[in-house]
């Protein structure tokens, strides 16, 4: 595996840990999923085979092994994008939950009736639904900050509203929709200089660049590992120590609990308060695997990749008579190329592309305020990783023709 | 893969469909009028009917959206104009599959039936009710 010394990925290498890959798909749909390699399912398996025991509670040695893999997970995390404690490593299902997480622990003691929240218009659904649940049950407004024609964060709009004083501001570090680069960390120390707390979704960051979570700023910051060629059922919350103390537990029961007695229980120290009842073990071992590979290429080696195949990309749908290629221009985007064709819906597209083995996403990403913003119903999407080759946005293109001949 | 069914997927008759909608448009004043969408891919459609003496005498139909969804639409109006009310309600998702006679993707078949949907809920009021459909 691995980059070969000269920053560049050996992606002929890296696809042969992916066993998915002998089936012949060409897979664009790596914002939705990635796959994960050998190293990630064997160290699973060797879990669920050699030490599957509940962690945290037993006497006995396969329990401890487990409990120290498990735990492990969570350095190796901290690492990767240098949280100051592990204790700031919260482990949950995905992004999603994790967003929960702060919206019902953090967002319910601390957001107020007439409190404003900002989010954007480039959010993804589980970057917007829980503020939404949350401003309706405390009474708190939301403002969504528009985009330019460029599909870029209109940055004027936001310092606007920034003047009144946010309680909360929530914005995604990449576009899963549109694969724009939002300038995180600017938008963070504007925020915080006015006195918001802020969460960063970095469900399209983590995986694709490097991250310092203590140099961004930000004081949440969530991520799922089954876009980082980590397997479904893990991923993270990270919070800012201080906040992470102050805010009631999520979901409570097992685990999550130091003493409890009738008359009243006291929680776990962190990171445990957050993490009630028999976690996703394996799976999380799993993520650990996935962070310790993508540590083996090097973040930068990976952003380069998927920059070159990006512009690569870009290039050749831009010759595409007939195709529209929304979002910024690929200096300023991540591997994430959304597009339609005249008189082709995305999923007639998809379908066709399906013949040739092409996985391709279409449909609205999870991000109907920015279809509607668009003025469409549904874009094409194909995005790229770090065993994307140049050979499977070639087959796209072959695809895309022999849509364009079928609804000639 | 392609298989044979995939490869009729995109039949010309289908195409011609989607391209050349049949009894497009709007009616004016309609007895009945409904629309449906699927949010998932954004497909629209939507019908009027005009109703004489238990008979649909007049239909058309609008939206916009995939081919699949577009061109059982148009297929469906064809075979409901002057058809009995009564009879249009004995229409199933079978006749609707049947007639675009491809094989459809277990992720397209909401695109399929979108128009039959529209003709259940619209014209006899059914509850929204996937499985009904
Ligand atoms: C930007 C963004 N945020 C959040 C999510 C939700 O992630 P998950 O479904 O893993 O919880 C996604 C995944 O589609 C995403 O792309």
């Amino acid at each position: 595996m691995s980059s070969n010394g000269t920053g560049r990925l050996d992606v002929a290498a890296i696809r042969k840990d992916f066993p998915i890959f002998e089936t012949g798909i060409a897979y664009l749909d790596s914002a939705n999923t990635s796959q994960r390699p050998r190293q990630v399912t064997g160290a699973m398996l060797d879990y669920f085979e050699h030490f599957n025991s509940n962690i945290h509670r037993a006497a006995y040695h396969i329990a401890d092994v487990a409990t120290e893999r498990y735990e492990g997970t969570r350095e190796k995390v901290r690492a990767l994008i240098n949280a100051a404690s592990t204790k700031e490593i919260i482990y949950a299902r995905g992004t999603t939950e994790a967003i929960n997480l702060v919206a019902y622990s953090w967002g319910r003691k601390n957001v107020k009736a007439g409190d404003l929240i900002v989010l954007t218009i480039l959010d993804h659904h589980s970057n917007i639904v829980p503020w939404q649940i949350l401003a309706a049950a405390n009474g708190a407004r939301i403002e969504y900050v528009d985009i330019d024609d460029r599909g870029e964060l209109r940055q004027d709009q936001f310092r606007e509203l920034l003047k009144r004083s946010p309680k909360l501001v929530a914005f995604s570090q990449v576009s899963n929709a549109l694969g724009t680069i939002n300038p995180a960390q600017e938008m963070v120390k504007a925020a915080k200089a006015a006195g918001a707390t802020v969460l960063v979704d970095g469900a399209q960051g983590a995986p694709h660049q490097g991250v310092d979570v203590q140099a961004l700023g930000c004081d949440f910051y969530a991520f799922s590992g089954h876009k980082m060629l980590g397997p479904t059922g893990a991923g993270i919350l990270y919070g800012r120590r201080e906040l992470l103390e102050a805010m009631d537990p999520f979901q409570s029961g097992g685990d999550m609990i130091k003493t409890v007695r009738i008359e009243g229980t006291t929680y776990h120290d962190l990171p445990w308060k957050f993490e009630a009842g028999t976690q996703a073990i394996g799976e999380v071992i799993g993520l650990g695997a996935a962070v310790d590979y993508l540590g083996g290429l090097g973040m930068d080696a990976v952003r380069a990749h998927e920059r070159e195949l990006t512009e690569y990309a870009y290039e050749a749908l831009s010759d595409i008579e007939g195709l529209t290629l929304y979002g910024p221009p690929p200096s300023r985007r991540a591997g994430v190329i959304s597009f339609a064709l005249a008189g082709i819906h995305p999923h007639d597209l998809a379908t066709i592309a399906d013949r040739d083995q092409v996985c391709l996403r279409a449909g609205h990403h999870c991000a109907m305020p920015l279809m509607t913003r668009l003025g469409v119903p549904a874009t094409a999407r194909a995005s790229f990783y770090v065993y994307t080759q140049k050979d499977e946005v070639d087959r796209l293109v072959g695809s895309i023709k022999e849509a364009q001949r079928i609804f000639k | 893969m392609s298989t044979a069914a995939d490869d009729q997927f995109y039949r010309e008759y289908i195409l011609d469909h989607y391209k050349n909608p049949r009894n497009y448009g709007r009616l004016d004043n309609p007895d009945i009028t409904h629309e449906e969408d699927n949010p998932l891919c954004g497909d629209v459609v939507g019908m009027d009917f005009r109703v004489q003496e238990g008979v649909i005498e007049d239909i058309r139909f609008h939206g916009r959206g995939c081919a699949i969804s577009q061109a059982s639409a148009s297929l469906l109006t064809e075979r409901l104009k002057g058809m009995a009310l009564d009879d249009a309600k004995k229409i199933d998702k079978h006749d609707v599959l049947g007639e675009l006679g491809i094989q459809i993707s277990p992720a397209r078949i909401k695109c399929a039936l979108l128009s039959l949907k529209v003709l259940k809920v619209g014209a006899y009021g059914l509850a929204d009710d996937e499985d009904e459909v």
